[in-house]
């Protein structure tokens, strides 16, 4: 029988039997997993995608933070329906610059990932305030607190900074700039061309028509920018990925 | 359990020996390693009829050729096709005379009403009532802000109202009285409504806020207060109220002003989630027939 006949070794030593499994086991995360990594099919670079500017960042934080995604997936899947009710499914791009990702794995509420202009902010004040007050069928609870904590983006750059720490590619610029693009992006009539320069496509507005820079400030920038970055009027979905 | 312990030691053993106790090494049941042999023949099968194996630049793509991509857009694409000659019809009608055609009618009211429950109902309400005195309007009436022809409802849907998304959207901004006027101004402004729109008044106050109205209100609501649905000035006459029509509401309108947007919904302006122009002309149909259109 050769090396079967060994096996009496592994059976009465039981590190050398949780080394044997671990090495086992490896083999099947390493063949399923490892390739994704730098297979090219896998790996899709989209025009449109940048990371987040530093609101939209702290307001994906409160996101995290709150648990949206316990009730909200941020993932349209390839499929009719879902194409139909949500719009184009997402690509795996859409969330190259999400640490963690927002998937989600369950819809208690609709799908989020192309929520970016569906709503006017107004909506999105009324809706986290008072979700029954536009859909009286939702069960979603009440965020209204979110107005009254101001943020001062004291830990703005750190936040960057961590991000970039996993790999997204935040510059030195982007990282420095962190704060005054963090207020930058909800003061219309101040100076957000640099902003939008390193950011594009970023929304500068008053989100929630208050002063100061409340949570609800960047919640909704980072709801109103939620799957708009890629041009689908440009972009051709290659099969093979 | 079907075999007795073999005392004889006819099935020989696996030759492991613990506290004296001995192992059998019975064959396995023969269904079982037969299946166990198909479940990897069949594993084996999968990952060339599939895409599987990983190489240096991509994995194998599987005889079958499957690709998710592909799979939707094909099902996409068979769905539209049972349905393209309408929708082309639906797409290049002249609106104003698609009550003339009431097979296309009656299929954009209905095309139109889902579309309306997945995308309007959020602000208008599932019924297309719109939310009382919240800035998101009822559909149902015979006031319409921005004009309740089919044409002006189509244009509303496709541009929105104050966004930036279409450079077309419809826009006006009232100014916000409060930096203009004094406060008690205001209030005599407020009392003048109340008085056009048939409500109880103060009207000690509402003779001069005529005055007022005349001078800072008529060149968009009209010298009789009857609104201009080119600039979305609404009718002050009557009891419909995108804000409220008490006092206090009023007030607030008067002193702050009002900015309500709405998103644009062609395909144009929101690639990845917007309508199509035969969606847009469906939804049309739906919110003119809903009972108040022009």
């Amino acid at each position: 029988m050769g090396i079967l006949d060994k096996h009496k070794f592994l059976e009465t030593n039981a590190t050398a039997l949780l080394v044997g499994s671990l090495l086992v086991v490896s083999v099947g995360g390493i063949v399923e997993i490892a390739p994704l990594f730098y297979l090219e099919n896998t790996i899709e670079d989209v025009e449109g995608m940048r990371p987040y500017s530093p609101l939209e960042l702290a307001g994906r934080e409160i996101y995290i933070r709150e648990g949206c995604y316990v009730c909200h997936s941020q993932m349209i899947r390839p499929m009719r329906d879902e194409v139909e009710r949500y719009g184009h499914y997402s690509l795996a791009a859409e969330s190259q610059y999400d640490h963690p990702f927002q998937w989600g794995s369950k819809r208690t509420g609709p799908d989020l990932a192309r929520v970016g202009g569906r709503y006017s902010d107004d909506w999105h004040v009324d809706h986290f305030v008072d979700p029954q007050s536009v859909v009286p069928e939702s069960v979603m609870p009440k965020y209204g607190f979110l107005l009254d904590n101001l943020m001062d983006g004291e830990y703005i750059q750190d936040l960057v900074a961590t991000h970039r720490f996993v790999g997204v590619p935040y510059t030195d610029e982007m990282v420095e700039n962190a704060l005054a693009d963090f207020n930058a992006q909800i003061d219309p009539d101040g100076d957000w061309d640099a902003l939008v320069e390193r950011y594009p496509g970023a929304q500068v507005r008053n989100f929630d028509s208050q002063p100061g820079i409340s949570e609800m400030d960047a919640l909704i920038a980072y709801m109103q920018m939620l799957g708009t970055l890629v041009d689908f009027s440009t972009f051709t979905p290659e099969a093979s990925r | 359990m079907s075999k007795t312990p073999d005392d004889k030691h006819e099935v020989e053993t696996t030759g492991h020996v613990w506290d004296g106790i001995e192992e059998y090494n019975n064959p396995l049941p023969r269904w079982w390693l037969w299946t166990f042999y198909g479940t990897i023949a069949w594993g084996l099968l999968y990952t060339i009829a599939y895409p599987a194996w990983p190489l240096i630049r991509e994995a194998t793509p599987g005889l079958l050729g499957y690709s998710t991509r592909a799979i939707v857009a094909e099902d996409i694409a068979e769905v539209s096709a049972r349905n393209a000659g309408i929708n082309e019809r639906l797409a290049n009608v002249e609106l104003a005379a698609i009550g003339d055609d009431t097979e296309l009618l009656t299929y954009a009211r209905n095309a139109g009403a889902a579309i309306f429950r997945a995308n309007c109902s959020q602000c208008h309400g599932s019924g297309a009532a719109g939310v009382q005195a919240s800035g998101y309007p009822n559909l149902l009436d015979d006031d319409w802000l921005w004009g309740g022809t089919i044409d002006d409802i189509a244009w509303t849907i496709a541009h929105g109202i104050r966004n930036e998304q279409s450079p077309d959207s419809h826009w006006s901004q009232m100014p916000a009285f409060g930096e203009l006027l004094e406060t008690e101004e205001i209030g005599q402004l407020v009392a003048y409504v109340q008085q056009i729109s048939g409500q109880e008044h103060d009207a000690a106050m509402a003779t001069p806020g005529a005055v007022l109205f005349d001078e800072q209100c008529s060149s968009c609501h009209g010298i009789e207060g009857m609104g201009d649905p080119v600039i979305g000035a609404p009718n002050l006459t009557d009891a419909i109220w995108l804000y409220g029509g008490s006092e206090e509401r009023l007030t607030e309108s008067i002193t702050y002003s009002r900015f309500g947007v709405m998103p644009a919904w062609s395909e144009e302006f929101r690639p990845a989630g917007g309508l199509s122009p035969y969606e847009i002309n469906a939804l049309a149909a739906y919110v003119h027939g809903l009972g108040g259109g022009e």
